[in-house]
């Protein structure tokens, strides 16, 4: 921030600006540095640690995207969005991609005039209950009082599950997310619904996690993924690829560990051997260095790498692959051929 | 005479009894709870329900807050320290998430090698406030009070000296034009002419020449990012901002509503309505979200520098309006008493109507600011991590997730700390400035 215009007065607001948007790419290149908008705090997905280091599974995305980039995983400047802030923040160009749990919509991708450039992780809604309760399927929830954050998508979602099965309910409308464990676990409602990764990670929070069940029944698709503004094409290749990339790396068996050597000579795999720029220019087409995808795999590993270290299952979240496993395993992870 | 009444009685007393302790029922605690818990059947009831309340609360709390746990790396390893101690883990408090977090609801994201620059700021501001608050403080420390609003946002953002130097500069350009131009071109005609001086340095002037002077003498802080600001130091820094500023806005407003000039009044009337017509929480929303629309693409106009320019005319409109029902409590003599003494409109509110509206108002401003310095943490709404919103994002710590009153406990003895402070100040204020009789 200029100085001046703090100090000096406030007149100056908005008068110093005016400079023709140039392409995202470049403007991050002069910057130094890439504007990631992140949550404010979401277990497993981001949160910062005590020294401020931002941490988490969608932030590992933006630092991936920020090392392709700049080869430099550190070279990021979060910018911590809510729900209400985040399409605003990106739309103004205060941020350069949004990394923040975001359902790909029609309308959030049409109408607000997004780029969703992939999904990083698949989720939808669950429920919660205790288990003296003896609930073993959703169905069986009729007439329940309902803890449901308000202005969500679930929300809608929860009323579409319950009128489509013929079932009553009472919701107890609720803001935050921690509010709402607090009312479940003082028994306000008898379950609290929200997504299945959230709720895995609020089970994880309880003291005695044994005394609650999350029932199977998922009633909602919620793809979650990085986007970027309609309106530059190169730059949401870059942030699609780059996501393609981590993803390809697990699937080819690309680590953070053995990434560098593979990089250093052709391998036998001549599509490793292009995502890793030793063989063909995929990176000079993306307007990158030919070892982008060596440095975002490097900044925090593949895609697989990535889930274990931050919301898989030896963590407390442990979620299991499940939908986010790579097709070859039965999940719907499938990364287009670099090719 | 005595003897002849010795006759006729058996005894007289002819010292004075001395004065004898009242029954031990009425004196002392036991006599103190008579009168006052104790008294009637219907105040006994009343005080033993009382005493069960209280002792029902205390026997939650003060367990909850002494058997603690202050050691441990997570909430779990909490929990198995509380029931090896205490044979539960429900009921006793996780200080731990305070011991290893407390710089971070403290300073934010604030680098902590320069700690020093925020906890120097806040000093200066002590010093700087010393001389406007206390009687007793030695009256060359306005030169403090004079450099702080220059000083304070130096020492927090960094960067050049010549920046903040050169915009004083511009101050002062303003002032002694008003003040020599007067002579030649009239009053009016010289704060316009200073004023439109004064921009035109700091629009135009103040940049190129600090980079010209930081080039040739680079003398500087390192620059610190606004989104590296957060916890108490960024409600601090918004409530100072505010306090400071609302109280001369409030009293030109105030002074504006009560003007007979038509424009003047309007315009005035038109803010205060406007503002107070509108949660605090849409202004927020606007400076987040709106004003990033409508200016151009690329501005980068700080988002802490937008909130602190709403919260501060939020807390104005307040302002004037506490003290227009100050200046609404002056009888009208006093007016006309500083009329009559032949003094001009500014000279008649420095020294007669202000000093005695402002006196009357103290409570009513004191409040304002209290208000104001507890609505800072609205800005976590718009994703500032202010100590509300580091909650959150500690809460999101998979460490941490599941904590809960630990942490707003803790903020909130830091806001009661400070408001309690500005509360008792206001009270000593008063009791020092109390003039009359009664």
């Amino acid at each position: 921030m200029n100085k001046s215009v703090f100090l000096g007065a406030l007149t100056v607001a908005g008068l110093a600006a005016g400079a023709a948007a140039a392409a995202t790419l470049d403007d991050i290149k002069a910057r130094g540095n890439l504007n990631c908008g992140v949550n404010t705090g979401l277990v497993g997905f981001a949160a910062p640690d005590a020294n401020g280091n931002w941490q988490g599974f969608d932030v590992a995305v933006c630092r991936a995207v920020a090392a392709a980039v700049l080869g430099d995983p550190q070279a990021v400047e979060f910018t911590p969005l809510t729900g209400k802030t985040r399409f605003t923040a990106l739309a103004s160009g205060e941020v350069d991609m949004l990394s923040r749990n975001t359902t790909w919509t029609l309308t959030r991708d049409v109408d607000l005039k997004n780029t969703f450039v992939g999904v990083n992780y698949y989720d939808g809604q669950g429920f919660i209950v205790p288990k003296e309760l003896g609930v073993t399927s959703a169905k069986e929830l009729a007439g329940a009082t309902v803890c449901i954050q308000t202005g969500t998508t679930t929300e809608l979602n929860l009323a579409e599950f319950f009128r489509v099965n013929n079932m009553d309910y009472e919701p107890v409308p609720i803001e935050t997310n921690a509010e709402a464990q607090q009312q479940y676990l003082a028994g306000a409602c008898d379950t609290y619904t929200t997504d299945a990764s959230g709720l895995a990670a609020t089970r994880a929070s309880f003291e005695n996690p044994g005394d609650h069940v999350i029932l199977p029944e998922i009633i909602s698709k919620e793809p979650l993924g990085p986007l970027v503004r309609h309106g530059d094409e190169e730059w949401s290749d870059i942030v699609r690829w780059t996501l393609n990339a981590l993803i390809a790396a697990e699937e080819l068996g690309v680590t953070s560990a053995n990434v560098a050597e593979m990089a250093s000579e052709p391998t036998n795999n001549p599509e490793i051997n292009r995502m890793l720029g030793t063989e063909g220019n995929l990176g000079e087409m993306l307007g990158l260095d030919a070892d982008w995808a060596v440095n975002a795999i490097s900044a925090g590993g593949n895609y697989g790498e990535l889930f274990e270290k931050h919301i898989g299952e030896n963590t407390p979240i442990g979620l299991a692959r499940g939908l986010n496993a790579q097709w070859t395993d039965g999940g719907l992870l499938y990364a287009p051929p670099f090719r | 005479m005595s003897s002849t009444h010795g006759d006729t009685v058996r005894y007289v007393r002819d010292t004075m009894l001395p004065e004898q302790e009242p029954p031990v029922t009425s004196t002392g605690i036991i006599g103190w709870g008579r009168e006052n818990l104790f008294r009637g059947p219907f105040n006994t009831v009343v005080t033993i329900v009382s005493l069960l309340f209280i002792y029902y609360v205390l026997a939650g709390v003060l367990p909850w807050v002494f058997q603690s746990v202050w050691f441990a790396d997570s909430l779990g390893e909490c929990r198995e320290i509380a029931t090896a101690t205490w044979g539960e883990s429900h009921g006793h408090a996780c200080w731990a998430v305070i011991r290893e977090r407390w710089l971070q609801l403290l300073f934010g994201f604030y680098p902590s090698e320069l700690y020093w620059r925020p906890i120097l700021a806040f000093v200066l501001l002590l010093v700087a406030l010393a001389p406007v608050l206390f009687p007793w403080a030695p009256n060359k420390l306005l030169w403090v009070s004079a450099a702080y609003p220059f000083l304070m946002p130096w020492l927090m953002w960094g960067g050049t000296i010549w920046s903040p130097l050169l915009v004083a500069v511009g101050f002062a350009i303003l002032i002694l034009g008003t003040r020599y131009l007067s002579e030649m071109v009239g009053s009016l005609g010289a704060v316009i002419l200073a004023t439109l001086a004064a921009v035109v340095w700091w629009l135009f002037l103040v940049g190129p020449i600090s980079s010209a002077l930081s080039g040739a003498l680079p003398i500087g802080l390192e620059a610190m990012e606004s989104r590296d600001f957060g916890g108490f130091m960024l409600s601090i820094l918004i409530g100072v901002v505010a306090i400071g500023c609302s109280l001369p806005i409030g009293i030109v407003l105030a002074l504006g509503r009560q003007s007979d000039l038509l424009i003047v009044k309007s315009i005035c009337v038109g803010f205060i309505e406007f503002i107070r017509g509108v949660p605090l929480i849409t202004l927020l929303f606007v400076a987040s979200t709106l004003l990033n629309i409508f200016m151009p693409p690329g501005t980068d106009f700080d988002i802490i520098l937008r909130v602190m320019i709403m919260v501060t005319l939020f807390a104005s409109a307040y302002m004037a309006e506490v003290i227009r029902g100050g200046l609404a409590a002056l009888p009208k003599g006093q007016y006309e008493g500083a009329d009559s003494l032949g003094l001009d409109y500014w000279q008649a509110q420095r020294l007669i109507i202000m000093p005695q509206a402002l006196k009357i108002s103290i409570p009513g401003i004191v409040s304002t600011f209290i208000g104001v310095f507890k609505d800072t943490t609205l800005v976590s709404i718009i994703g500032l991590l202010d100590p509300i919103g580091l909650t959150n994002a500690i809460r999101a710590d998979a460490a941490w997730n599941g904590i809960y009153w630990e942490l707003f406990a803790f903020i909130a003895l830091l806001f009661f700390i400070f408001c309690f402070g500005m509360s008792r100040y206001s009270m000593y204020l008063e009791r020092r400035l109390k003039t009359d009789h009664s």
